[in-house]
């Protein structure tokens, strides 16, 4: 392969990770303040078509890529009502919001499906695009992506560097310390949620308006995205920069599939596209598996060498959730 | 306000009305007679004795998913790998039925051990999830979600690749078995076994009597109430949890291989249609109770094959079958937290 060639299509997977790392940030910001947001996959194709249709009947990109902001923020606010308001399981209204929503765009996106919409086209950064190798590789991309790298080293600085970001962990963390500090828990969790949904919901314009332009109903190639994202925040252990990095792995990874599709003829295209998946249940099991009493006392047993090495690797793997995550919380009522 | 039975069914039936007029909104919002696609449903799942068989059909794999279901959520396990568990039941079927067919045993004991084949290969994919949860701290959740896809590659790795048929690989699936060794139907056209409702039945009838009449079920209970205090009071937590793994694994292992034996007599690519997803949507509107999976799992199978006629009367998608089923789901759970909301409020008082 020539290096053009290699760079173009790294470039790809810049592209391609786009969307993921506006669905998995706005999910990590969500979980950050305790809800999890489990209806990604319904709110990701919800958006796509929504977006799209708003696109194609109004001709402006800017109003579908709202839309499709609104919508995930709107699927978000179901989550948050249900959870703080009603007290709810998260998890079960989310799902039921995956599934609900996904059939919904496929019901409603039934009369668009196929049409030629418009698309976000690319917007070289002049002179920077003339760099050799970075320019063909980082400034030769559409908005949505420069946006998405932006948006990394934006959301890592607000979570862990700011004030609003400090009570953002403090409420997922340690809700009871946070009220007893003046913060309004509920609100603020309804707010989170709400932001993280609207930016989650980004990545459907993102696919519908570029990078798999169209709207296709089942075929759309976007089922599944979703819970991808869910598998993704955990692998980024709630924290911006290195969800981003999981994202831009699973990208990678998809695209090493297609590549290597030639060179084993006897594979069947769909197996190569799922690859990423037993990597990333390994992935999540090493994420995890620190966190397991057996594995401290089989640890322990290991002769001194290893046991540092291994524990110190574990350890680095290691991401620990936010203590209240998914747990209602009852301000002295 | 008290929190009486009547109150309970106030809210019930006003979810349900809330659902009803939330789907009517969105056929007129897409410019459709919500009247003729409601009919239209009716008519296509219950017209005639040819089309209620197939809804009864479909209702056997959502039954048994259902009632596995019903068994991971008592123990307070969300077991979203049952599609998976499903696909696998379906590829160790076909793997029994390729292995005997043709070698002169007989066709009902093949079809028996196909089909316990297939409860053997979800109970396995089940037990992998568990083993993840339990020793690798991996939540059930994207350990299922995972193992879903891997299951997916494998079907389709299978059919395209070790098990192609001779000639070309296609969508259409492997080389159906000899007539043979099919799941006798009630008559020649129907897809309808009385073998396979009957396995669906006693599944959902042993299910209601393991929760609520045996020990066991009491622990299961115990334990997905608050496992910390059952744990301490000498319940052995993880052995419950990998022991519903199991049996919710078999209940989706016999769908599948239900669906391979009985209704397609081959595997195809996307052998568990969802039935796992939709199963837990039934788990959580009849609030995990056994006593109504049977009833509503009919009336969303009914849905299912309703809608089928959709896109050809009426030039609507069949998903409006989901949309139905979703808010239904959604706003009777809505309706539950309402209702808990104002008897809160009450209280307070």
């Amino acid at each position: 392969m020539s290096g053009d060639i290699l760079l173009i299509s790294l470039a790809g997977v810049l592209t391609a990770a786009a969307p993921v790392i506006f669905a998995v940030i706005g999910e990590t910001i969500s979980e950050r303040a305790g809800i999890i947001n489990l209806s990604m996959n319904g709110t990701i194709l919800l958006a796509a078509m929504g977006s799209f249709t708003v696109a194609l009947a109004t001709k402006s990109l800017i109003l579908g890529f709202l839309a499709g902001a609104l919508i995930g923020g709107f699927v978000a606010a179901i989550v948050a009502f249900a959870s703080v308001t009603l007290r709810q399981s998260q998890v079960a209204v989310g799902f039921v919001l995956a599934v609900l929503c996904r059939d919904l765009s496929y019901f409603l996106g039934n009369p668009v499906m196929g049409e030629a919409g418009p698309r976000l086209s690319s917007s070289p950064i002049p002179l920077a695009a003339s760099i050799p190798i970075l320019g063909p590789l980082l400034f030769r991309q559409d908005v949505m992506t420069y946006l998405s790298i932006l948006l990394i080293p934006l959301a890592w600085v607000f979570v862990f560097r700011t004030r609003p970001g400090l009570v953002l962990r403090g409420i997922g963390e340690k809700p009871s310390a946070a009220y007893v500090r003046g913060a309004n828990i509920g609100r603020l969790r309804y707010r989170y949620a709400v932001i993280g949904g609207a930016i989650a919901g980004l990545a459907g314009p993102i696919y519908s308006l570029s990078v798999k332009a169209g709207w296709k109903g089942t075929i759309s190639g976007l089922d599944g995205i979703g819970w991808i994202v869910l598998a993704v925040t955990i692998f980024g252990g709630w924290n911006p920069v290195r969800a981003a990095f999981g994202a831009y792995l699973f990208s990678l990874l998809q695209w090493l599939g297609l590549v290597l599709q030639p060179a084993m003829p006897g594979v069947p295209a769909q197996v190569l596209q799922v690859a990423p998946f037993p990597l990333m249940i390994l992935t999540l099991l090493l994420v995890n598996v620190g966190n397991a009493e057996w594995v401290e006392r089989s640890l322990a047993r290991l002769p001194e060498p290893t046991r540092r090495w291994l524990s110190k690797l574990l350890r680095a793997m290691n991401a620990t959730p936010p203590a209240a995550l998914g747990t209602p919380f009852e301000d002295g009522e | 306000m008290r929190d009486s039975r009547g109150m309970r069914a106030f809210f019930q039936v006003g979810g349900i009305v809330f659902a009803l007029a939330l789907t009517t909104v969105v056929l007129v919002a897409s410019k459709a007679p919500p009247f003729a696609a409601y009919l239209n449903i009716a008519l296509g799942a219950f017209g005639s004795w040819e089309v209620f068989s197939n809804v009864l059909v479909s209702w056997v794999p959502l039954l048994l998913a259902t009632s596995g279901l019903l068994l991971t959520f008592t123990v307070g396990l969300w077991n979203i790998g049952i599609e998976g568990q499903i696909t696998f039941g379906a590829i160790f079927a076909t793997w029994a039925m390729r292995s005997l067919q043709g070698g002169g045993t007989d066709p009902a004991f093949v079809i028996m051990l196909s089909i316990l084949a297939g409860a053997l290969g979800g109970i396995l994919w089940a037990m992998l999830a568990g083993a993840l949860k339990t020793f690798g701290g991996v939540n059930e959740i994207f350990g299922g979600l995972g193992l879903n896809f891997v299951a997916t590659a494998v079907n389709l790795w299978l059919i395209f690749g070790p098990w192609k048929r001779p000639g070309i690989a296609s969508m259409s699936g492997t080389v159906p078995f000899d007539k043979a060794l099919w799941l006798p139907t009630l008559t020649a056209q129907s897809r309808l076994s009385p073998s396979s409702i009957a396995i669906a039945v006693a599944g959902i009838v042993l299910v209601y009597v393991l929760i609520s009449g045996t020990h066991f079920g009491l622990r299961l209970k115990a334990v997905g109430r608050n496992p910390r205090a059952a744990y301490l009071l000498g319940i052995p937590t993880w052995q419950y949890m990998m022991t519903s793994f199991a049996i919710c694994g078999a209940f989706a292992g016999l769908a599948g291989a239900i669906q391979v034996t009985a209704v397609y007599h081959r595997l195809i690519p996307s052998i568990s249609s969802g039935y796992g997803y939709l199963g837990m949507m039934v788990a959580m509107l009849v609030n995990y109770r056994a006593a109504l999976a049977a009833p509503v799992a009919l009336f969303f199978a009914a849905l299912n094959v309703g809608s089928i006629q959709l896109p050809i009367v009426l030039k609507l998608d069949s998903s409006l079958a989901g949309v139905l089923q979703g808010t239904l789901v959604l706003f009777v759970l809505l309706a539950q937290g309402a209702r808990e909301f104002f008897a809160r409020k009450g209280g307070k008082r």
